[in-house]
Formats: C-alpha cells, structure tokens, sequence
C-alpha cells in the first residue's frame, strides 16, 4: 500500500470514528481505491440534458431542418437582432452580430469575421445556436428548427444549396470556407528572444 | 517613433468610440468628485472633503426636488452605506458594534468603481478595474473586472451540482458540499482578459490605466484541485481535453488541455476569504492559473473529458488571433508577461517638480514575474525597480522606484521579464509579428510596453512612444 492509500484509508477510518460529520462517511471500498468517495454516480438520464458539438458531430441529436423552414425560423427568433439581409444590428439594445459576408477578407487591411469568412466548422454554428440563441430565450429552439436556421444561414452565406438538408449525418460534411484558416499557438514567439 | 497606421473597420470604430465615450463619462463623474485644489487635481484618490462637496451637491439637489424635506436625502457610493460625518469623532461615541448587520462595508468617502463597456447589450459586456486606486496586491472583490457573455446568473449553492462525465471510469456529479469535503488549496493568482488594451494597438486611445488595462484583477482562489477530481473519476488513457460549461445564459464553453487541467487548474468556490462573488462564478469556477480569462469558466456545472477539443464558438470564432495573411492562431491559451505603471498613469497631474514615487503592477502566465525595469526617457535608459511583493507563481507583483522629476517631459515606461526569460516586447515588436490588420485582426494579447508622457506642466498622457 502506497503512503497516499495509507493517508486516506486513515483519513476515512478518521472520520468513520469521530463521527464528526453528518455527511456520508467514505465508504472504505473508495478509500481502499485511493478515493475519497465523495460525489455520486451520474446516470445517462442525468447526462442526457447536456451537449456539445465537436467537429465530427458526435452527441447531434436526431431530427432534420431544411433551409425553407430555416428561413421561417429566421424570420420568427432571429431578424430583430441579425437583420433582414444578416448584415447584423449594432444599435444600442441590439448588437447582433453579422452573419454573413466578408469572404476573402481575412487577409486585407479591414477583414470582416462572420460565420461565411471566419467559422471553421458547421457544427460549432448548430452548437451554438442550440447553446445560447435567441438571446432573448437561449435554448428554446427545437432541435429541427436549429437544424433548419443553420441551414437557413449556410445557405444564404452561399456555402450549401437552397434545396438542401441539414441533419446529423449531413452538417458534420459542410465544408466551411475557412475550415484550414486556423494554426496552432506559436508563442511564446522566438523573434522576441532575439 | 510608433509603428505604421493600422487601418481599422466599421465594428472596430464602433467599439473603440463606445469605449472612448464611456471612459470619458467616467472621467466627468470622477473629475465632478474631486477638490478643486490644483495641487490635488487628479494625483490621487478625491480624499475626504471632495467627497464630502460632492455628498452635499448630491444632497441639494435631492432636497430642491422635495421642497418639504425634513431631512436632506444622503447618498453613498456603490457599496457603500452614509452616514453623517461627525464634527469631533472624539467626543461622542461612535456606530454600534455589528450595527451594520454584520457584513461591513467600504468607507463612503472611497468612490472608486468599475465601468462597463458600453456594448450595444449591457447583458454581454465587460467592466474595468480601477488599477490606477488600487493599494495593494490583491483587487478587492467588488472592483475584480468583469467579463459576461448572457449576464450574471442568480444559482443556489444547494442546488448546484457539478457533473464530470466522458472518457472517465466512473462519471460523478458533486454538490458544493461534496467538492469543500475534498483537501483544498489557496492560491494568489491574477485572471487577465486576452482582450485587454485592445483600444490600443493603432494608437493611444483611452486616457486612463483603467481603460488600457483595467481587464486584469488578482484574488487569492481557494478551492479542489482539478487532479484531485480527476483521480476521483478515474480518466482514460485516451483523456487529452476538457470541456468546461457554465450555467449562464451563454452556457459558456470552453476545451481545455488535460495537461494543464492536471498542472494546476483550480475548481474555485472561495475568493479572497469568502465565497467568490457572483459576478465572478458564483457557487464554483474553473480556474486556469495564466491562461487568458476566458477560459476560466464561471458558474461552472459541468466537465466533459474528450480526446479533441470541441471547437466551440469561444475558441474559434472569437480568442482566435488573426495574422496578417489571413491565417489565425488557434487555442492561444497563455497570457505572456507584462506590466504597466499605474502610478503616476492617464490623467493624473503632478503637481510640480520633486520626488515622486513610481509604481506599477507586473504579471506573467508563465510563471514568477524576475525582475522589472523602469525608464523615464521612453525607454532610452532603463533602471531595476524595487518589487515590493514577494513574486509568486502567475500573480501579480507590485513594483516601484524612485523618482526625481526634473520639471521637463518625460515618457515613462516598465518593462518586465518573467522566469522563463521573456522580456515584455515594445508595441512596435509586437506588431511586427502580429501584423497590422487592427484591432479586428490581432485583436487579443497586447502586452506590449505602456507608455505615460509627463508634460512640462505635471499632466500624464497615453502616448506610443
């Protein structure tokens, strides 16, 4: 038994003999293990409630959205603040960002960073999406309305068809314009050691 | 002697003149505050009589509203409580012991705030700490910067559970009493955000230190190791990333390094000696000692171990750093060193030549801040400055060094060099390599040399220099 195993099986047998807290004492299969046994298991049910979106799709939830209903959606949850055109509102109370445009931009004087020119992946937009919008009621939207709003979005960003459909199988394979405009971090940066 | 104009767009503008405004503002109600003595005028804190002058305008005006009332209506500053200051406080007895129920507040002759960025959305926006007022080392919890993205949640400690599931043996969720149960460690570190001096990489725009680098705080952090956690679930060998969740609006996410998780992230529930402040993550945040702000999850409820990070919103189409050829850095985590002179900074006025004491704030993400230089002729000559705290690992540490001012212009600058040997680069070094596409380009990381130029007649501007 290792110096730690013994600290916490003593630590535990500690507390099993004051019986100084209320709580669950450590049950000495964890202490044994080296745990402390604190916290409970978490079930998938539990679990279920929770997502994120990594590039290869896992964790997408079933469903389907097609960019005429997606258009619909925009008109309903998402105009008031990205505008008609999703050319953004920046006016006090508002501040929805641009969506759209600034493709071939990043490497001018004035790049313009929107979903179209800057995003790497699709999945981060239906994440996102899912995640944090309408700001008025953030994670509201059924799953097939955000399928159908980030095909509603790509579409008109012109990086998927009109007549196409987004689901789990599909938005993971959207290729984004900018899908290899990011590297990795190279600081600390070694011109400043000379 | 500044680097080439860096053009700048529409949103960049907007931003920056919001900004310009906002710390204007605040200047006016400081200025409004303050003595009229000339001697005085923007040196240091408005002491005891301005803040009086400015209780008794603010009563007035209450009192001509309500022609009748037989009190004048008194007014404090943000948390603050007035009372009526006492002719002779030693010939009649002071307030009563625990009168204050029992949680004290500051002095309501002490009116430093922070202000907010004025987004066109004030529920994701960001406030400033008044670096140029602070006393010591440590930022008092009510003025430690703010950064929120769906506004500040209102969670129930005994209902908030953290959930830590994925590639691990066993997934588990912790209540707050579960997590305290676990040995616990306390820390002084600072948080800085990545977006902090953004304003400034064209040219000097804000007047103040408040307003170039007012998104960097220090606390002392208490709370369980992420290790500590981790051996409690048991992590697969496959394990190389964490996703951390916050339970706000914006249900902000980030994926973090395991290796950084394992060295000395912190699952903090305890800030400067009590439970961390609301607006700070409130029950339980993710503290990541060096990396860039944004990272360090507040209202943190939950922790996914993956094999790749999740390329959420955060980490790729914001805290991305765009390079001149339209490539953009990914996932740069760190914050290098820096530092900058709070004392005398923007706004201030001497009030004639003499000597004066510089002081400043130095901090590095990687490590122990070594030694800071000082120079008073735009970095033409430089001195060792005196640390006046004892250099701790990712914290803070207050410098300082004699001066004597001769009466003419000066520019004033620090310079720092942390433990690993990083020497804090001037702006025109800096933009040599990050490229001059703006602040929409290169937007975070600015950690460049401040400059303060003195003017013949003691008043301390933001220049490039």
């Amino acid at each position: 038994m290792c110096m730690r195993d013994g600290l916490l099986a003593g630590f535990a047998a500690g507390l099993l003999a004051a019986g100084v807290l209320a709580l669950p004492a450590t049950s000495p299969a964890a202490a044994a293990e080296g745990r402390y046994g604190f916290g409970t298991p978490a079930t998938p049910e539990e679990l279920a409630r929770f997502f994120a979106i990594p590039p290869d799709g896992r964790g997408l939830p079933p469903g389907r959205g097609t960019v005429a209903r997606g258009a619909t959606v925009f008109a309903e949850q998402c105009v008031a603040c990205h505008g008609e055109k999703l050319e953004g509102i920046p006016t006090p109370g508002i501040g929805g960002d641009k969506l759209i445009g600034g493709r071939g931009s990043l490497a001018t004087k004035t790049p313009v960073k929107t979903v179209e020119s800057y995003w790497p992946y699709a999945t981060t937009l239906f994440d996102y999406v899912k995640r944090a919008m309408p700001f008025s009621a953030p994670g509201s939207l059924p799953d097939d309305d955000v399928y159908a709003v980030v095909a509603y979005i790509l579409s008109q960003a012109k990086i998927i068809g009109p007549d196409d459909t987004l689901d789990a199988t599909t938005l993971p394979k959207v290729a984004m314009p900018n899908r290899d405009g990011f590297f990795p971090d190279p600081r600390p940066e070694r011109r400043l050691y000379r | 002697m500044t680097h080439p104009p860096v053009p700048i767009d529409e949103k960049a503008r907007r931003q920056i003149d919001g900004m310009i405004a906002a710390e204007a503002r605040h200047l006016a109600a400081r200025r409004a505050a303050e003595d009229a003595c000339p001697c005085q005028d923007g040196m240091f804190p408005a002491g005891p009589a301005a803040s009086r002058r400015r209780f008794l305008f603010a009563a007035g005006s209450a009192g001509a509203a309500a022609v009748a009332a037989p009190a004048l209506a008194q007014t404090a500053p943000p948390g603050a409580q007035y009372f009526a200051p006492q002719a002779d406080p030693t010939k009649e007895q002071g307030r009563p012991v625990a009168g204050d129920g029992g949680y004290g507040s500051r002095s309501q002759f002490e009116t430093e705030v922070r202000w907010r960025y004025p987004t066109p959305n004030e529920h994701t926006s960001w406030s400033m700490t008044p670096l140029d007022h602070m006393l010591g080392n440590l930022t008092p919890s009510g003025l430690h910067f703010e950064r929120h993205h769906g506004g500040i949640p209102t969670i129930d400690p005994n209902r908030h559970l953290l959930f830590v599931h994925g590639l691990v043996d066993g997934p588990r969720k912790f209540t707050m009493a579960d997590l305290k149960r676990f040995p616990s460690v306390t820390r002084r570190h600072f948080i800085e955000c990545s977006g902090n001096g953004l304003t400034e990489w064209n040219k000097p725009t804000l007047k103040t230190v408040q307003g170039t680098h007012g998104l960097l705080s220090t606390s002392e952090w208490t709370g369980v190791l992420f290790s500590t956690i981790a051996r409690e679930v048991g992590l697969k060998d496959e394990a190389a990333w964490v996703l951390a969740e916050g339970a706000d609006a914006a249900v902000m996410t980030r994926s973090i390094p395991m290796e950084k998780m394992l060295q000395d992230a912190i699952l903090a529930y305890g800030q400067n000696g009590e439970a961390i402040r609301p607006e700070q993550g409130y029950p339980l945040r993710l503290l990541l000692p060096g990396f860039e702000g944004n990272t360090h999850i507040k209202w943190l409820r939950r922790l996914e171990v993956s094999d790749k990070p999740f390329m959420t919103r955060e980490e790729t189409s914001k805290y991305t750093d765009l390079m001149a050829d339209g490539k953009a850095r990914l996932f740069t985590l760190e914050m290098d060193a820096k530092s900058v002179i709070t004392f005398p900074s923007g706004e201030m006025k001497l009030p004639g030549p003499g000597f004066y004491t510089i002081a400043g704030f130095a901090w590095s993400g990687r490590g122990r801040i070594q030694s800071v230089d000082v120079s008073t002729d735009g970095g033409k000559t430089w001195v060792p400055a005196r640390l006046d705290t004892v250099p701790e690992p990712i914290c803070t540490v207050r410098f300082s060094l004699p001066w004597t001012w001769d009466g003419k212009p000066a520019v004033l600058q620090s310079r720092c060099t942390d433990e690993t040997g990083y020497i804090q680069p001037t702006l025109r070094e800096l933009v040599a390599i990050r490229g001059a596409n703006g602040p929409f380009g290169s937007v975070y990381h600015l950690n460049a040399i401040q400059s303060w130029a003195v003017a013949a007649d003691g008043s301390i501007t933001n220049v490039h220099a």
